[in-house]
């Protein structure tokens, strides 16, 4: 990206709800790409599709009071959440609404430790966190 | 609507009255690490609401912490505990963890079973249901 072009999405992007390019969350998309190529010969890009079906489930496997990350984080992702063990509000997951949203690398990568294992009954893996990620920025 | 809520119970529960806790105002956390790591899944608990030992306790297990995996680094781990320890309250049976199951919390939270499975409540641990300023530490809501 050249210099004007940066200029003017950060000028567009303050105070927007544009899911817009940001730099911090591109860098952990790459990086699960990456990670997803090495795990999977075959993968071939992040798929909104596949992201939405995970984030709506429902799964078996993990809790049972958790069978989708939409138990805690709604079906609705623009929409805040609420923890369905402790009642805590919990703010939008889709990026149009919550620009703050995959911008710090290692609050992702804990937060899909803890809370793949709860509703899958195991890791994600990099394809799912990148797909999981793609679908919230499409919303 | 809380005001509402909280009036509510006070006049179903018969009132808890002013049998003092020491409590209703408690300092707010003054460390970043505590309020963000352990504000996540629930209100960050202010120190004072506990003992150091039931802090040691709830450090020490973070990866079976009430059935969830809320393990962190090590060093990060370490200044949280050191925060809580170092600010515990006074009061309060060290052996037990949860703040919701100390005499106190019982003496003072005397409702009917009907109203903790209020679905707005959810969980007795969730403070801010009924205390609308409890991340600032007020719980006296009179
Ligand atoms: C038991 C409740 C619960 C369930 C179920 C749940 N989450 Fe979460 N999730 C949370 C909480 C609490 C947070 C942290 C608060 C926040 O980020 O606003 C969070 C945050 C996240 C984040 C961090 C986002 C960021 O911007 O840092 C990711 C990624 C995430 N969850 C992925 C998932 C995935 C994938 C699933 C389904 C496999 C899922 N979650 C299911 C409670 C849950
Ligand atoms: C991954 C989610 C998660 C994180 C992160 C987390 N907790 Fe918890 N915590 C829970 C759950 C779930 C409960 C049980 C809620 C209930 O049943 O009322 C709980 C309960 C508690 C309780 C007892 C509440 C009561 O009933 O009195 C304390 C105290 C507590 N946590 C402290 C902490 C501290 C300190 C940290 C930070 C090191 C922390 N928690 C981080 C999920 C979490
Ligand atoms: C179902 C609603 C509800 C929940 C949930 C709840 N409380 Fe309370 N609490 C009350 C009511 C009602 C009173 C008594 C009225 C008053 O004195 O404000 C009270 C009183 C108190 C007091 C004594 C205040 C005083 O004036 O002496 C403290 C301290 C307190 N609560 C702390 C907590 C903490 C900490 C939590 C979460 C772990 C919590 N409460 C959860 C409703 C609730």
């Amino acid at each position: 990206m050249n210099r004007p072009v940066l200029l003017a999405t950060a000028l567009v992007g303050v105070g927007m709800a544009a899911a817009a390019a940001e730099p911090a969350r591109d860098a952990i998309v790459a990086a699960y790409s990456r990670q997803a190529q090495n795990e999977n010969q075959a993968f071939d890009g992040f798929s909104t599709a596949r992201g939405e079906r995970l984030y709506l489930g429902p799964h078996t496997g993990g809790n049972t009071e958790t069978p989708a990350c939409a138990t805690c984080h709604t079906f609705d992702p623009r929409a805040p959440g609420r923890h369905v063990k402790t009642g805590r509000a919990i703010e939008p997951m889709a990026v149009s609404v919550n620009p703050r949203r995959f911008t710090d690398a290692a609050d992702v990568e804990k937060r899909f430790t803890r809370d793949c294992p709860n509703v899958l009954g195991r890791p994600c893996t990099a394809e799912e966190k990148g797909d999981f990620i793609t679908f919230l920025i499409n919303r | 609507m809380r005001r509402w809520l909280v009036a509510l119970i006070i006049t179903a529960g018969g009132a808890a009255g002013a049998a003092a806790s020491g409590l209703e105002r408690v300092p707010a956390i003054a460390h970043p690490a505590t309020a963000k790591e352990c504000g996540e899944c629930h209100m960050a608990f202010q120190p004072a609401l506990l003992p150091a030992g039931s802090w040691l306790r709830i450090m020490d297990g973070l990866a079976d912490h009430f059935g969830e995996d809320a393990s962190l680094p090590a060093d990060l781990t370490a200044s949280i505990r050191a925060y809580l320890a170092a600010n515990a309250g006074r009061s309060g049976d060290p052996k037990i963890t949860r703040i919701t199951e100390q005499s106190w919390f019982a003496k003072e939270h005397r409702f009917r079973s009907a109203v903790w499975q209020r679905p707005e409540i959810k969980a007795k641990s969730n403070c801010l249901a009924c205390h609308p300023r409890a991340e600032q530490g007020n719980y006296d809501d009179d």
